[in-house]
């Protein structure tokens, strides 16, 4: 069992939690995923680490109600246990020296580029961070990522704070002023992620992003992850999380992403009526 | 006590049948087909046995089982000192008796075999395992005096769970390494509730931890720690992961939404129970007409639970002929029984499917049999322009697993052969790592349950004979 030591509310239905799994924090690396269950009956869902303390045996997860277990786990108390808590699982970042980098992070994938954006830093590249959301209550993380960011842009779509547009406004402006950038990693909905990789194709800037799919054991076992790449199918709990987002068969792996959605939405709906009885 | 009776009337008498299900009933449930012997059916089979002096059927058991010595006792209705005598050597005895191939081991030796009616050895077990558990019989737990060494098991699936019961015995301390968050793995996974309910193997598994084998659930070994940590730790390793990893046909359409691995397909409904769907959270697609690719027992487990989840029709699909079929017969017929469709020499060359990337149906080429190949079987080959449509809106692949190369690349000095698996010797279950041993479907592939226990048990000998020579992981 592994209690939650501690829970924010980041904003409205985006939470962020602090899991004891001393086992896990001693390896993690960023970039990659740990699969959690709230109860016995429950689904094995996959969660990129957001961040860990080695020390205090924890590990980061950050989470937006999207169906039945997240807003399962949502209702969950610090000091409440998880019934599983699996990870460390896939590959780390690829995190080297590049020169200038930069990091695109949307939703709660905005989490995710944290630890990777930090050990990036430390490994003396030039950072810059680009973070965008819907509206300014959506922006998380600010403070820590500007800590970590040479340079932090934040954009919103209704412009209520930072520069109002998408975040790939933002990107293709960076490129088209800086030719030295390297590098690009990009994690939040696959949408976000499939245009910020258009973009820099036209740029021949590598990018690398990091797929969240339906997994169920996480380790290479069942094949529910498999997603073509480059022509090849590939099992993302242990070939990636992250890939070469120019390689990635996009429609291929929104298809696969979508399909329980009829089972997901009775799922929810079953768990409502059970709690209002 | 039942009586004995003399030989030649033995020798006459019918194998005693199990009750089954019917399969119009059972295919709507996901409750166990066969029902078991009754306490009279037993003793009546029981006294068949002709008590050889010479016994052969324990030589075709990797369990060890004293097979007469258990049967005598059913006949003499003494099942407690029945069950203790299973449990000297087999720690998962309801598992052994249920998803055995007897027919391939302890009953294919015996000595009634050529008169067609050997003794139903299984179902003796089975109903011995079941009776003991209803009546809250417990093997003895006041073992040896507790050795201070160390031996780590990954994986607890068969072979590591007899690996590590038999090393508890022997006074070892036993630490169980399960990915999953349950114990059992195949067993759990694998094998669907008809054919082994998930409560027996839950109450063998605790049986085995009352002997004292500490079990870590949702522990993977490769990557929440590595093999090299285990070393610092234990004084030996017995690596039993199994043979993980799904095989694709890699034809085109593969990636489409409905086509599953036949490890997804059976984990989501048996370890993840997503046929009690929405009581359990986790999902799974049910097409009207599905189809299995492949004919082993993971094929027959696919295309009945296919049935059970409420296919209209469920396929499978086979490149080469019946004779050739894999599975085992009492699969088969069960099968067939409950209406799944044989499609033989049939190679499916795509999959189709529509814009939504649902599957709307299977193209393949019939096949005919050429000479025989290297594993003696004739070769299919494809008839050309043979070419059909079969209308189907989903696909499972049972086409068989590879090596999960998780755990191997996390352990320094233990070589794979060329397919992934461990390289082993013979006698011994040894890697090519000293203190490190190996067994089970990450050694010889895919196989049977009772193979992987056999490998266990000659694994736990093997490294207690290791740590009695006062080696250690340790100390290297």
């Amino acid at each position: 069992m592994y209690q939650i030591i501690k829970k924010e509310t980041l904003y409205q239905d985006i939470y962020a939690m602090w899991i004891k799994a001393p086992e896990i924090a001693r390896t993690v690396q960023p970039g990659q995923f740990i699969i959690l269950m709230t109860r016995e009956e429950g689904e094995r869902i996959p969660l990129t680490v957001a961040d860990y303390d080695r020390e205090k045996g924890l590990i980061y997860i950050v989470f937006q109600i999207v169906g039945k277990t997240t807003d399962e786990l949502s209702s969950f108390k610090e000091g409440d246990y998880l019934y599983s808590f699996i990870g460390p699982l896939g590959k780390k970042s690829e995190i080297d020296y590049f020169g200038t980098v930069v990091l695109v992070g949307g939703g709660t994938g905005i989490a995710c580029i944290h630890p990777i954006a930090r050990n990036l830093k430390k490994a003396g590249n030039k950072v810059i961070t680009i973070i965008g959301a819907r509206t300014k209550k959506l922006i998380i993380m600010e403070k820590e990522l500007r800590q970590v960011s040479d340079e932090l842009i934040i954009t919103t779509d209704d412009g209520s704070y930072g520069r109002k547009g998408f975040v790939t406004d933002a990107l293709k402006e960076k490129l088209d002023h800086d030719n030295n950038i390297k590098k690009v990693w990009t994690i939040g909905p696959p949408i976000m992620m499939k245009v910020t990789t258009s973009l820099t194709k036209a740029y021949s800037v590598d990018t690398i992003v990091s797929l969240n799919t339906i997994m169920v054991d996480g380790t290479g076992m069942c094949g529910s992850c498999r997603v073509s790449i480059g022509g090849e199918t590939k099992f993302v709990c242990t070939d990636g999380p992250e890939f070469d987002g120019q390689l990635v068969d996009w429609d291929g792996f929104m298809n696969r992403i979508g399909r329980y959605k009829k089972e997901e939405k009775e799922s929810w709906n079953h768990h409502k009526n059970q709690e209002e009885c | 006590m039942a009586d004995m009776i003399p030989v030649k009337e033995r020798m006459k008498r019918e194998q005693i049948p199990m009750r089954e299900q019917s399969p119009n009933k059972r295919i709507a449930n996901f409750k166990e087909v066969p029902l078991g012997y009754t306490r009279e059916d037993a003793i009546k089979e029981a006294q068949r046995c002709l008590q050889c002096k010479n016994p052969k059927c324990m030589t075709g058991c990797p369990a060890e089982i004293n097979i007469p010595l258990f049967i005598k006792y059913i006949v003499e209705e003494d099942f407690e000192s029945a069950y203790l005598t299973i449990l000297k050597t087999d720690a998962l005895p309801a598992v052994t008796g249920r998803v055995c191939p007897q027919e391939e081991q302890c009953q294919k030796e015996c000595v009634l075999k050529s008169t067609g009616k050997p003794i139903a050895i299984g179902r003796l077990e089975r109903f011995v395992a079941d009776w003991a558990r209803k009546n809250h019989i417990h093997g003895k737990t006041d073992s040896v005096a507790k050795k201070d060494l160390k031996v780590a098991v990954v994986g607890s699936g068969p072979a590591g769970l007899s690996c590590a019961a038999d090393l508890a015995k022997m006074g070892y301390h036993v630490t169980l390494f399960e990915a999953l968050h349950k114990p059992g793995g195949v067993l759990v996974y694998g094998i669907p509730e008809f054919r082994l309910p998930k409560t027996i193997v839950e109450y063998e598994v605790n049986e085995i931890k009352k002997i004292g084998v500490q079990v870590i659930t949702d522990y993977v070994v490769g990557a929440t720690g590595s093999v090299e940590d285990l070393k610092k730790e234990f004084d030996a390793i017995f690596l039993a992961n199994g043979a993980g990893a799904p095989r694709f046909m890699n034809i085109q359409g593969e990636n489409m939404n409905d086509v599953y691995s036949a490890n997804e397909f059976l984990t989501r409904s048996n370890l993840m129970k997503a046929y009690l769907f929405p009581e359990y959270d986790t999902p799974i697609k049910i097409g009207r007409k599905a189809a299995t690719i492949g004919a082993g027992n993971v094929a027959m487990d696919s295309a009945r639970t296919a049935l059970r989840l409420g296919a209209e029709k469920s396929y499978i699909i086979y490149r080469r002929s019946r004779k050739e079929v894999p599975a085992r017969a009492e699969e088969v017929h069960h099968a067939e029984e409950e209406g799944v469709v044989f499609n033989f020499l049939t190679l499916p060359v795509r999959v189709l499917g529509n814009k939504e990337g649902k599957v709307t149906g299977m193209e393949c080429i019939k096949m005919e049999l050429g000479e025989p190949d290297e594993s003696g079987r004739r070769r299919p080959i494809p008839i050309e322009g043979s070419n059909f449509t079969l209308e189907v809106d989903m696909v499972i692949d049972a086409i068989g697993t590879m090596a999960n190369p998780i755990i191997a690349k996390s352990a320094q000095g233990v070589e794979v052969n060329k397919w992934g698996y461990f390289k082993i010797d013979e006698k011994t279950r040894m890697t090519t790592c000293e203190g490190i041993f190996a067994g089970g479907d990450i050694v010889r592939g895919a196989a049977t349950v009772i193979s992987a226990v056999g490998d266990g048990k000659v694994a736990a000998r093997s490294i207690a004979t290791y740590l009695s020579s006062g080696k250690s992981l340790k100390k290297k």
